[in-house]
Parts: structure tokens; C-alpha cells; sequence
């Protein structure tokens, strides 16, 4: 009950580009995390895979010295998010903790939201999702199966942040820092990907969303994004 | 009983003479005339008109098929993608919803402006309106993920979203429209029901016909409310296709987010609708013979409207592309160089050479206004805005800020077989109202005849310097 005095925490993260090695962790974690089914080589080929923490291929340098680079990028979760404005049933919304949801038993399957975002991040359900039979034993009992028809998109893993807040309820304390953190976060490993509250100054993110080196996709557009990138050091 | 057979055959054969009243309170068949021949598409059915219908019937089923292919296994079915999220279907919903201001919105202003040669169109024109809205709106139903969720738009509906305001203004079109077309009809539908003998039809016919007698009451009241809706209908139209063009300017995306297409569509929707009129008076009159009645001077007129669309559509479309050109905004000029000379290039130069060069230079002339220039126009015309709909629609999302794999977006079968099922029960439709109601407004032309040569004498020479005392003049 002390928690209802204290500002919702402003979940957000920070990716170290310093660190991050590529190796796709983070899109593979969040894919078994949250029950994406995984897409056939022929969906995959007409662009409807389903990837909330996608890779977004950058080019660095000039001829011939070029690097390929990947840029992990899952929701933005925006402050001012251009995806909630559009959506006719509200089937969209941003809690008190800043997290961009997806009621998925409301979404009429119009696809204004997929269409509004400037980060193209979300994702529509062209297809039932399979699983192939051994995946099938594994998905994830606190995760809805998304059905066809629907949009669907980065939850920065939301029932974990359930679990932990249940945890801490349960045995009568405040959330502490670190107990809630997605899937990608979790994985990596060569920990690029910070998680935490932004507001909280002891917080490892409150200090890196500050560092010089932070930028963040298409920020003039306003949305401010609540994942921020740390540039790779010169 | 039987004075209603004898009515139908004094008023076809003779077409002069009046029968007597009925004692069941029928009415006296108003004596047509030559106007008969405008009741001939309704009594009397040819073969042709039977093939076509099962031609235009097949493709319907056709389209059925294909969207109960896309009902049971989803939009997969379809060429859509990330981030190609919106393609066929939603370019027809705009195209749709613009071929519709054909009708209630150029007949309610030749209406206001008293534009003496609008009795023999505005009907054709009114009746594409309320039938081609149907597949507007069937359009977005069928582009919708979960159509079984429709009613969650009235249940949670959020007026923040442009698709609401789409919702609302379009079921106000779809109502004012059916009304305009209603109201104008009434005393046709009367002279119907006294032409037709007791049955389904009579019964059909004197239902609608809501007792009219023709009255001088009755009919100061009809058109005092024909009077009231043409005014109101204008701005439901013109918001109707603004708040379509809301849908895309309303987002931030390349080349979407614009100032001027509220304006840019209704022009475009205009201008398609039209042609889409001139079209459907050309069929018309060919195949019922009425050649007499939509005339080559209504052709010319409507020509010189489209000319006048044409042009003011160009402006637009010139000022759109300059404005983006010159502020040179990187993310803009990637959606920008792929309609110029990108893969929408072939359909972005078809639209402006059917949409502008050919208009212009076709209609420029009084001579090639003709029913057959006008007609060849206004078939470039209609592919030309649809092709605009779909240059607007697809190369914005195929090219979004953030770099996606671009997988390229073709329609399936599925959408192509809906599409053409929508056109087809359009037309099916339409020829269907023709063989239950007058497709030129009868009364109107007789009340034209009997009326208003008289009324515009009178009223041009009211412009005209007189010799009546000046007002307020020093005496």
C-alpha cells in the first residue's frame, strides 16, 4: 500500500551498442517468451513474420570499408505514442507504467495501428498460429495465444511485471529494482540491454538514458521513445 | 380491380387517356405521353437483360467464394504484408466512396442552381450513390482482420480515431442520400402503382408510393423537403470524403500526412463521379432506347464539369507533389521518387495522362464533348482515380521511415475476385433499380415541360432592366 505514494515507476531500456555482438538473442528469447509461432520459410518470403524485438539492418562506413550492423528493436513504447490515437476501438492503451498494451480480445483487425506507427513494430496475425508438435509442449502458460485476425506487439513482457508485482504483494514489500525485466533483457549475453525504471536515479538506466552517447529512433517525430541506444564509442 | 389493368393498358398503349378512379382509391393514371417510353425498362424485360444479370450474378458468386476463402483462412489469403498492411481493399473503399459523389452531391447543386437540364440525370445520378456506398463500406468490413468483432465499433467506438469519424459521416451519407434518392421518387412510384395491375408489384408500388395524389399540398410539401435535403446532403458529402482523406492525413507517414487532402479527395471524388455518371447515362440511354430524354447537350454539359474537375484536380495533384518535391524532406522523397520513377511509376504517368492530359485535351473542344469523347474520357477517368487511390495508398506504406525488407505487395486472386465482385454487383444492382423504378424522374420532366420553360422566361427577364419603379428610389 506504500507503493500507491510513490510516482508509477516509467519502465524503459537502454541498448548499449557497444556490447551488442548481433548474435539475435534477444529476437529468439522473446519469440519462445512470449508464444510467437515461428514462421514457415514461405511466410517468412511474402514478409509476415512475427518478430516483437526485431533486427534492423544499418549500414557504417563508407566503401569499402562498410560494416553490416543490426539494431535490436522491439517497441518504442512511446510517451506519445501514434498508434493509440488511431485505433477505433480502443483496443490499444498506456498504462500508468508507460507500457504500450494490446487488448487482443478487442482489436477489431483493421490495421490503422500497423499502418500509424512510424517504427513499423507491430504486427498482424495474417495466419492461425502452429507450432510444430515439440515447440507446441513449451509455450508459455502466462502468455495468450494470439488468434488470426489480430494485431499484436511488444509487451516488454508484461506478465512478467504481473508475476513480480504478485510476488511482492504476496509477501507484503515494494517491487525492488531488478526483479522485473523482459525476456531479451534477460537473455543477453554480453548484457547490451539494460532494464529498469527511468525515473529512478539509482537506476542503472537513469544514468545510462543519460549518457552522451544516448540517441533514439526518429526522435524528432516527437513520440519520445522509451528505448534509447547507446552509440558505439569511437 | 380490373380498372387498374385497364389504367396499365390505356396508359401504355394509348398513353394519353385517362382511366377512372378505382374503387378501392386508386387514382386517375396520370396521362404520360410520350413519357411512356420511360416506364418501358419496368414492364417489359428482354432476354439481354436476364443474360446479363447471370453473367454479372456468376461474377458476384465469384466474389462470394473468394471471401469466404479469406473468412476461413484469414488475410493470409491475400498479397498483403508487413509493412505493406493496406492495399486493395482500402484503395476501393476510397474509390468507392468517391465514385459516390456522382450522384447526391452534383444533383443537389444543379438542384440549388436551378440547372433546367438536370431533370433528365439526377436520378441515374442519385441511384449510384446509395448503391455504390453499400461497397464502400463492404470494403472496409472485408479488410477487417475480425469482421465477427464489427459491433466492438459501437461498443468501445473512440471519437479520436479518424476511423469513427468515417463511420459517422458515412452512415449520415448513406442515409441523406437514401432519402434524397426517395423523396424525388415518390411521385414516380405513384404513377407506378396506377400503371401496374393488383399483385406483388401494385402492392410493392402503393406501399411506397405513400399515398400520393399529386396534390397541390403534397406536392408543396415534397419539394420543400426535396429542397431541404439537397442543402444538407452538400456538406455530409463534402465531409464524407474529407474524412476519408483524414484517415491517411491524420497519420504521420510519408506523403500521408498532408494539409490539402481533405480538399484533394473530394475533388478526386468529384471528378471521378462524374465520369462514373456519364458512364452509367451512356448505358442507359443505349440500351433502353432513351436517347431522346439524356440528350448529347447533357453529355456536353457534364463534359465541360469534368473538364473543369479535371483541371482543379491537376492543381491539386501540382501543388501536392511541388510542395513535397521542394521541401526535399528525405523520407517524403523516397515515397516521392518511387511513384516518379519508381516501381509505381507505370500506374502514377497512367493516372496523369488519363486524369488530366487526355481530359484536357478531348473536352477542350465543343465538337468532341460528344456522347462518344465524353464516354472514352470519363472510362480514363474512372481507371485513372482508381490508380490515383492506389498510388496514395500503397507506395506510402511500402516505404516506411524505418528500413523494412519491401517484399513488394501484388494483390491475390482473392482480392482481384472481390474487387471485380463489388463492381459487378454494383452494376447488377444498379440494372436492377432500373427494372423497378423510372431511371429518368418522370414527374420532373413533366413538370419541366409544364412549368419551367415558362418559370425561366419569366426568370431571365427579371434580370433584365424593366420598367418597374426602382426600390427605395426617390419619388
Amino acid at each position: 500500500m506504500t507503493e500507491s505514494a510513490k510516482p508509477a515507476p516509467r519502465w524503459g531500456m537502454v541498448v548499449d551498442l557497444d556490447r551488442c555482438t548481433g548474435c539475435q538473442a534477444c529476437t529468439t528469447a522473446c519469440q519462445i517468451e512470449n508464444n510467437v509461432a515461428p514462421s514457415s520459410a514461405e511466410t517468412a518470403d511474402k514478409g509476415r513474420s512475427i518478430r516483437w524485438m526485431d533486427q534492423l539492418p544499418y549500414m557504417e562506413g563508407e566503401y569499402p570499408n562498410v560494416k553490416m550492423r543490426l539494431l535490436p528493436r522491439p517497441c518504442m513504447h512511446c510517451d506519445h505514442p501514434p498508434c493509440i490515437k488511431v485505433c477505433p476501438v480502443g483496443a490499444t492503451t498506456k498504462g500508468a507504467d508507460g507500457i504500450v498494451a494490446q487488448i487482443y480480445s478487442r482489436c477489431i483487425g483493421c490495421r490503422y495501428c500497423t499502418t500509424a506507427c512510424p517504427y513499423t513494430v507491430r504486427y498482424f496475425n495474417w495466419y492461425e498460429p502452429t507450432w510444430p508438435d515439440d515447440l507446441a509442449q513449451t509455450l508459455n502458460p502466462d502468455v495468450f495465444v494470439r488468434p488470426r485476425g489480430i494485431v499484436e506487439k511488444c509487451t516488454l513482457c508484461h506478465h512478467r511485471l504481473q508475476n513480480a508485482k504478485d510476488k511482492a504483494a504476496a509477501e507484503r514489500r515494494d517491487l525492488a529494482p531488478g526483479e522485473y525485466s523482459p525476456a531479451c533483457a534477460d537473455i543477453c549475453p554480453t548484457q547490451a540491454i539494460a532494464f529498469g525504471d527511468l525515473d529512478d536515479p539509482h537506476g542503472e538506466v537513469f544514468s545510462q538514458s543519460r549518457s552522451p552517447r544516448v540517441f533514439r529512433l526518429l526522435e524528432d517525430l516527437g513520440t519520445e521513445p522509451k528505448v534509447f541506444y547507446l552509440r558505439e564509442g569511437e | 380491380m380490373s380498372s387498374a389493368a385497364e389504367a396499365l393498358n390505356v396508359g401504355l398503349a394509348a398513353g394519353g387517356a385517362a382511366g377512372t378512379a378505382s374503387e378501392n382509391g386508386g387514382h386517375p393514371p396520370a396521362a404520360l405521353g410520350a413519357d411512356a417510353v420511360l416506364l418501358r425498362p419496368i414492364l417489359h424485360t428482354t432476354w439481354r437483360f436476364w443474360v446479363a444479370g447471370g453473367v454479372l450474378a456468376c461474377v458476384s458468386l465469384w466474389g462470394v467464394v473468394a471471401y469466404l476463402t479469406q473468412f476461413r483462412w484469414g488475410l493470409g489469403v491475400t498479397g498483403l504484408n508487413r509493412p505493406v498492411y493496406w492495399g486493395i481493399y482500402i484503395t476501393n473503399f476510397v474509390f468507392f466512396i468517391g465514385i459516390s459523389h456522382a450522384g447526391t452531391l452534383i444533383s443537389a447543386i444543379l438542384r440549388i442552381a436551378q440547372a433546367e437540364w438536370r431533370r433528365a440525370i439526377t436520378r441515374s445520378a442519385e441511384v449510384i450513390t446509395v448503391m455504390v456506398i453499400l461497397f464502400g463500406v463492404g470494403s472496409i468490413l472485408i479488410d477487417m482482420g475480425r469482421p465477427d468483432r464489427m459491433m466492438n465499433i459501437f461498443y468501445y467506438g473512440r471519437f479520436q480515431s479518424p476511423l469513427l469519424w468515417d463511420v459517422t459521416s458515412v452512415t449520415c451519407y448513406l442515409t441523406g442520400s437514401t432519402l434524397y434518392l426517395f423523396l424525388p421518387l415518390i411521385p414516380d412510384i405513384a404513377i407506378l402503382r396506377d400503371h401496374t395491375t393488383p399483385g406483388l408489384r401494385h402492392t410493392f408500388y402503393r406501399f411506397l408510393a405513400l399515398g400520393w395524389t399529386g396534390t397541390k399540398r403534397q406536392h408543396r410539401i415534397l419539394e420543400g423537403m426535396i429542397s431541404v435535403m439537397a442543402i444538407i446532403v452538400i456538406p455530409i458529402a463534402v465531409s464524407v470524403h474529407t474524412v476519408v482523406s483524414f484517415v491517411f492525413a491524420m497519420t504521420i507517414q510519408p506523403m500521408w500526412h498532408s494539409a490539402i487532402f481533405g480538399p484533394y479527395f473530394v475533388v478526386g471524388a468529384i471528378f471521378s463521379g462524374i465520369a462514373a455518371l456519364i458512364l452509367a447515362m451512356a448505358l442507359i440511354r443505349s440500351i433502353y432506347g432513351l436517347q431522346n430524354y439524356l440528350k448529347p447537350i447533357h453529355f456536353n454539359y457534364l463534359g465541360m464539369l469534368l473538364l473543369v474537375m479535371s483541371l482543379l484536380w491537376f492543381y491539386f495533384t501540382f501543388a501536392e507533389y511541388l510542395t513535397t518535391f521542394y521541401g526535399s524532406d528525405p523520407v517524403h522523397m523516397t515515397v516521392w521518387w518511387a511513384k516518379i520513377r519508381g516501381p509505381f511509376a507505370p500506374a502514377f504517368w497512367t493516372m496523369v495522362s488519363v486524369c488530366f492530359v487526355i481530359p484536357v485535351a478531348v473536352l477542350s473542344s465543343r465538337k468532341r464533348r460528344s456522347v462518344k469523347g465524353t464516354v472514352i474520357v470519363s472510362m480514363g477517368v474512372v481507371l485513372g482515380m482508381w490508380l490515383e487511390r492506389w498510388t496514395i495508398v500503397v507506395p506510402s506504406l511500402s516505404n516506411p521511415r524505418l528500413p523494412v525488407t519491401d517484399f513488394g505487395y501484388f494483390p491475390s486472386w482473392v482480392e482481384w475476385s472481390i474487387f471485380l465482385a463489388c463492381a459487378a454487383t454494383f452494376t447488377l444492382f444498379y440494372m436492377t433499380f432500373t427494372k423497378l423504378f423510372p431511371i429518368v424522374s418522370i414527374w420532373e420532366i413533366q413538370e419541366g415541360r409544364e412549368h419551367a420553360v415558362r418559370e425561366v422566361s419569366e426568370r431571365v427577364k427579371s434580370y433584365l432592366p424593366g420598367d418597374e419603379p426602382e426600390v427605395g428610389g426617390a419619388s
